[in-house]
């Protein structure tokens, strides 16, 4: 993930002081010194409180301001996001004097609101752009558990916050962050229309997003239907289909060195591409050999395997975490159904028995859980089964339909396309179902994938 | 539930048996026995249409063909689709059967197919909003190929005949009730050349 957005270079500085800062060995406490950096809460068993100001901007200018607001305020988003700290709402604190510097924090009064934590940075404008210091304090023993120091070009003020974000929830819970994660989906947003029918029929593009829904961009500039956009795993390349040569095939839009692939150009009408969890091959369905059956191949194309023989529908696959297995859909009983069948085509087996259900999306480790989307009434629902009791939990209900549900790399939440604002669009949502949010607003979107 | 279960083990048994006679895993099991393909190319050659009659010597300057209605004949194709001679084959939900009145539908199309046999057609399936973006695309791939299918029954070349789906991306009525899922689920008909 941190080749990400290869433009801006973060550097990540580890500043010795944030160990010189720890008591001397005399008086440290019975604990190893990584435990003693993790921040907890008076109370056991509930979440430390965090206060998140605004950064300091060490030069005056309007940029700096502006940055040090900025990443202050995105940071308190990226930690809510994960809910691993209770963040103390920013106007609890509002009439606590901002620190003027690093060394100046006013911890008694971060103390008398009960304060566990404050993460305070500063901003400075260098001649290549800014430079962030940031600390996470330890409120009770004034010493910082977490202390960093990145420069770059200010272009993307809102990658700092990310990029803390994440190494908090590393260093202070082990936790995986998506702050740093992106979407992708397709959209009709632009109102382009397609040329050479005589039917009026939108576009529709592949964008990418942050994770919060900030920086929507589009991908595709073909004025032609490309959807079901999916991230390779390293984030590098988004394979999708697209019917710019008329019949439905798979494209792998290389999308920092703007280059393209085009590994199923032969016969047949090819959809829905998703990588194996290595990134060197793609499961995808495809008409080639007359009815649509679920294959892998590699990368390029070459090493075709077809994995299903049934002359009913199989298609939407999902590689599970190892690789070794493939969840897809299948209407061989009759209705659309989930099944798993192993890489190497044995092992087939029935998940669900919904009256239809469709889109299955393997949740990364340690989770061993399916997302899909379930017909629940006149829509659909997005469910989630655990795999190893067959237990199914249901995230959405009945608010407008509900589909192509997608996990988030930690496995911790999804994003789905619902039709409950009016018009499609992609929403992201806590694995327990708490924390809806909207991640787009305009025109209509659809099938959101998450990167790895 | 009981039934449920016992063909669960069932299959579990047909499967690892299987698994132990794949040996290795070499080549996709065979699960069940793989009927073949849609036969779209059945009898195609042997029943083509014939070819309309040539005029022998007569240099073309009058009226090529009486039973030709001029207008199709003479009209671009972008002005051909938007008049549709061609109509469309409509399916019940989450259905790709051809009911009669389909079949009405498809009969006459290949009336017009025979009478003008260098036209070369689209098959585009169309289903309605309801379902899921992703098997809808297999869906009307399935209702195109069906509809393809009927056509070769009746004659017409399968080289005459692509198909493309397009799931649910392309409504041809917006509307989200029963009146305008009808009309969305479909197999549509463009004609490409002439």
């Amino acid at each position: 993930m941190k080749r990400i957005l290869p433009v801006i270079a973060t550097a990540a500085v580890l500043i010795a002081s944030a160990t010189a800062q720890q008591p001397s060995p005399a008086t440290a406490p019975q604990q190893p010194s990584d435990v003693s950096t993790t921040i907890s809460s008076d109370q056991a068993g509930t979440a430390p409180r965090f206060g998140v100001p605004d950064f300091i901007a060490l030069s005056k200018d309007a940029e700096t301001l502006d940055a040090a607001q900025t990443i202050g305020r995105v940071l308190f988003d990226d930690l809510n996001f994960e809910r691993e700290f209770a963040l103390i709402p920013r106007d609890v604190y509002s009439t606590i004097p901002s620190p003027t510097s690093l060394a100046d924090v006013a911890f008694d009064r971060w103390r008398e609101i009960n304060a566990d934590g404050v993460i305070v940075g500063t901003v400075q404008k260098t001649d290549l752009g800014i430079r962030v210091e940031v600390r996470l304090f330890n409120v009770r023993t004034r010493t910082a558990a977490f202390s960093r120091e990145y420069s770059g070009s200010v272009a993307n003020k809102r990658l700092y916050a990310h990029t803390i974000a994440d190494e908090i929830h590393q260093q202070q819970r082990a936790l995986r962050g998506v702050a740093r994660t992106k979407l992708t989906f397709n959209s009709d947003r632009d109102g382009e229309r397609m040329s050479g029918t005589v039917e009026s029929r939108g576009v529709k593009e592949i964008y990418i997003a942050d994770y919060d829904g900030e920086n929507q961009r589009r991908v595709t500039t073909q004025r032609s239907l490309n959807i079901t956009s999916t991230w390779s795993p390293d984030g590098r390349s988004i394979a999708y289909t697209s019917y710019r040569r008329g019949a439905p095939t798979i494209f792998i839009s290389n999308i920092y060195q703007g280059t393209l692939e085009e590994p199923t150009k032969s016969a047949g009408q090819t959809w829905l591409p998703a990588w194996s969890p290595d990134g060197t091959r793609i499961a995808f369905s495809s008409t080639r050999d007359g009815n649509s059956e679920l294959y892998t191949a590699n990368r390029d194309g070459s090493n075709i395997r077809r994995l299903t023989t049934s002359p009913a529908i199989d298609g939407t696959p999902t590689w599970s975490p190892t690789g070794t297995q493939i969840a897809f859909t299948s209407d061989r009983t009759g209705t659309p159904q989930i099944y798993i069948i192993g890489a190497d085509g044995l092992g087939l087996r029935q998940l669900t028995r919904e009256s239809y259900a469709d889109r299955p999306t393997w949740s990364p480790a340690p989770y061993n859980e399916i997302a899909y989307t379930a017909r629940t009434g006149p829509g659909n629902d997005i469910k989630v089964m655990e795999l190893s009791t067959g237990q199914v939990r249901q995230l959405t209900f009945g608010e407008g339909t509900n589909e192509s549900p997608s996990f988030s790399a930690n496995g911790r939440h999804l994003a789905f396309m619902s039709t409950r604002s009016g018009k499609s669009q992609i929403f992201t949502i806590s694995k327990d179902g708490k924390d809806l949010r909207q991640i787009t607003r305009i025109g209509n979107n659809f099938q959101p994938d998450w990167s790895k | 539930m009981r039934r449920v279960g016992l063909n669960a083990v069932v299959t579990a048994l047909v499967l690892s048996s299987l698994a132990v006679a794949a040996c290795g895993g070499k080549k996709p099991p065979v699960a069940r026995p793989a009927p073949p393909p849609p036969s779209a190319d059945a009898g195609s050659a042997s029943t083509r249409p014939p070819a309309p009659p040539e005029p022998v010597a007569e240099p073309t300057v009058v009226p090529q063909e009486p039973v030709r209605d001029e207008r199709i004949a003479s009209a671009s194709l972008d002005d051909l689709n938007r008049s549709s001679p061609l109509m469309p084959a409509f399916f019940d939900y989450d259905s790709s059967e051809l009911s009669s009145e389909t079949q009405r539908a498809l009969n006459a199309n290949a009336g017009l197919l025979k009478q003008y046999p260098t036209w070369t057609v689209t098959i585009e399936g169309h289903c309605d909003e309801r379902g899921t973006a992703e098997y809808n695309l297999a869906l009307g791939e399935r209702r195109a190929v069906t509809a393809r299918a009927y056509l070769v029954s009746l004659g017409i070349s399968s080289d005459r005949l692509r198909t493309v789906s397009y799931g649910k991306e392309f409504p041809f009525d917006p509307g989200h009730d029963e009146a305008a899922y009808a009309k969305n689920r479909r197999a549509h008909f463009v004609i490409t050349a002439k």
